[in-house]
């Protein structure tokens, strides 16, 4: 078997692929609903059903993917590097720390200010966060898989560390859980009573802006031409060591927006569970994407839809929620060769 | 302070640190195959939940100890099957399949564990192993029990160092192994196929890292919980590095881990009134990027790792 690279890819393929990708996710899907003893049928229409078989459900997809926007944009700007960010979780609850120790009362502003210091101040811790990783990776070629996905556990420690100690609420009855922001501090809801909030619309604009650097801007170019080839880049006069650290800056700050949004637009408050796994969720969001931007914005809606249609089909059917984690992940792996088979023919011998 | 540099002297400690490390060992040799033959495999993490898993499972319902322990092994070749098939042969980016095989290994234990166990609050037990007294040696004061007085389990992860490092160092096999992680062009050459020694030595190191997943739930413990591996396999990544690719060092430095990991676990008692117990928590993590950092400079990793083989293609 050998590998035959394919010059110009035509556009139907470059679909068509894809489209078999998500069509495979769901054969296994169907196999696994079998195996709980299902009707595959019966529970992908329950799936889309809680997804967006009305407006409560399509809200709730919304709200879902708002998180997800983030943290895909921000591995979607890492990897395009070569940057292999695993750590948007350590980074979105930096970024929610920042959110909860600024928006508790210390800073008596108008929320014009405030919102804005806080988002901005998230941004910044996130990518001090990871900062670290990208400067051992650049001074000592120390891999930053290893060292951001440790830092993951290193900070949901700290974290609990935090709401055990000083942040945490007086008035919590024991539960390790932060005071709530001040009303200041708040995101406001898109629709009055109900849950989705601007943070949605802050992703979106985050998404176009993210669009916008990797186009048009130097940095972008930069950036994609670290990501092709870093021995090229170099000697093509491009600072690699820079580029890296600026698209780690980048990264970090984007997967902290994610905390701020949570904390700021939905939760309120601070806890270990705020993030169900939204920076390794991000992984798959950003290469269902083909890491482009604007992409991950549908692709966080699709991996939502998945999460929120599967916990509404779970209450009914007896198929385990988990059967979106299982789907999104087979959904990153059936992309990756969709993605190569658009690239490559396989040719025998 | 006395009482913190005693914590060294006690027999329990040494033994809690060999245990702690057992883990540790199967699932580091597992990294190590992969590596040496150029794979790097981030899959690991979910690999071993899903050997947890498996193991204990096939106990659960009925089969011996050891049937549980090659379902594992099983379990984990099958994952690295699949990481293998995505990787070499269609050479696909090892870090973002490893990622994936983590998610998706992950993702389906629990599902499964949900579908056998629907109704359960509390985690069932099994009958885990036992330890197994060596006789004589295991009177020896101090590493006797250490290293005498362990469970099967325990020996078969020494045992696994020894053969990792002799088939590395002394048969064509290794050869094979290390040449496809260094120079494998050079191995096409030999009418060897690079593609062969890469997926066997994936699938074989993943079957490892899967009985290290299976020895937290037959041996140290004798039940699944969720997240119970807990970041051990990205771990046992840094231990790889750390022993610069050889299976020697390598399991030096998973007891010099494990030996710190059981010290702060003792620390904890002493000091947890003054020092939060997250901070001891954190502290193997941090151990584990502080050794990244310190062997970077010298690391020499396999010269093809990560670098997906093609026939022709230079």
């Amino acid at each position: 078997m050998r590998l035959e690279a394919i010059d110009a890819p035509s556009t139907p393929t470059t679909l068509l692929y894809p489209v078999g990708a998500v069509l495979v996710t769901f054969v296994v899907a169907s196999g696994l609903v079998m195996m709980a003893g299902a009707s595959p049928l019966a529970v992908f229409v329950l799936v889309a059903r809680g997804a967006a078989g009305s407006q409560f459900a399509l809200l709730e997809t919304l709200t879902r993917a708002t998180p997800l926007i983030f943290t895909g944009l921000a591995v979607a700007v890492a990897f395009r590097a070569r940057l292999w960010n695993i750590g948007a979780e350590a980074q979105l609850y930096a970024g929610a720390v920042v959110t909860v120790v600024l928006g508790t009362g210390a800073l008596p502003l108008p929320a014009p200010l405030l919102l804005p210091l806080i988002a901005v101040s998230a941004m910044l811790a996130g990518a001090l966060l990871l900062l670290g990783p990208a400067l051992l990776k650049t001074r000592f070629g120390v891999d930053e898989v290893v060292t951001t996905l440790l830092l993951n556990f290193v900070m949901i420690l700290f974290v609990s560390m935090l709401l055990e100690g000083v942040l945490k609420d007086p008035t919590g009855l024991g539960w390790p859980q932060s005071q709530r922001v001040i009303a200041e501090a708040r995101l406001p809801r898109i629709i009055e009573g109900k849950r989705l909030h601007w943070g949605f619309i802050v992703a979106i604009v985050s998404a176009f802006i993210i669009w916008v650097v990797m186009k048009k801007t130097a940095l972008g170019t930069e950036m994609r031409a670290v990501g092709h080839n870093a021995e090229a880049a170099r000697f093509a006069g491009i600072p690699v060591g820079t580029v890296i650290v600026k698209t780690a800056l980048l990264s970090g700050g984007l997967a902290a927006l994610a905390g701020f949004s949570e904390v700021s637009g939905l939760k309120g408050n601070l806890t270990l569970d705020l993030s169900p796994g939204f920076g390794y969720s991000g992984i798959v969001v950003a290469m269902l994407a083909l890491l482009n931007p604007v992409g991950v914005v549908f692709s966080a809606l699709f991996v939502a839809a998945i999460f929120v249609g599967a916990d509404a089909m779970s209450r009914s059917a007896q198929v385990p929620s988990y059967i979106a984690d299982v789907m999104v992940a087979t959904a990153l792996l059936t992309m990756v060769v969709a993605v190569m088979l658009t690239r490559y023919r396989i040719r025998r011998r | 302070m006395m009482e913190a540099f005693e914590i060294f002297l006690s027999a329990s400690f040494w033994v809690a640190a060999i245990r702690i490390a057992s883990p540790l060992i199967f699932a580091t040799m597992g990294e190590l195959v992969c590596e040496r033959a150029g794979v790097l495999n981030l899959g690991i993490e979910g690999i071993m939940v899903s050997g947890a898993f498996a193991g204990w499972l096939a106990v659960y319902l009925g089969a011996d100890l050891w049937t549980g322990v090659a379902v594992a092994a099983l379990t984990g070749m099958a994952f690295g099957l699949l990481h293998a098939a995505l990787t070499v042969p269609l050479g696909l980016s090892q870090h973002v399949v490893g990622i994936g095989i983590t998610l998706l290994a992950t993702s389906l234990t629990y599902f499964t564990y949900r579908i056998v166990l629907p109704e359960v609050t509390s985690p069932p037990k099994i009958a885990a192993f036992q330890p197994l007294k060596i006789p004589v040696l295991s009177d020896i004061p101090v590493i006797g029990p250490a290293l005498f007085n362990q469970t099967p389990l325990t020996y078969l992860a020494f045992a696994t160092v020894a053969i990792v490092a002799w088939v590395l160092a002394r048969t064509p096999l290794g050869l094979a192994i290390r040449a496809a992680g260094e120079n494998p062009s050079a191995v096409e050459a030999q009418g060897i196929s690079v593609t062969g020694i890469r997926v066997g030595a994936v699938m074989a190191g993943s079957g490892l890292m899967a009985v290290g997943g299976a020895f937290l739930t037959m041996s140290a413990f004798d039940s699944f919980f969720f997240e119970m591996v807990n970041g051990r396999g990205w771990i046992c990544i840094a231990l790889v590095v750390f022993g610069s690719w050889r299976p020697g060092k390598a399991l030096v430095g998973a007891i010099l881990f494990a030996a710190f990991d059981a010290y702060q676990i003792r620390l904890q008692q002493i000091a947890g009134d003054v020092v939060p117990y997250q901070v001891f928590l954190m502290m193997p993590y941090l151990l584990s990027i502080a050794a990244l950092v310190l062997v970077a400079r010298r690391a020499t990793y396999p010269r093809a790792l990560m670098i997906p083989y093609r026939k022709g293609e230079r």
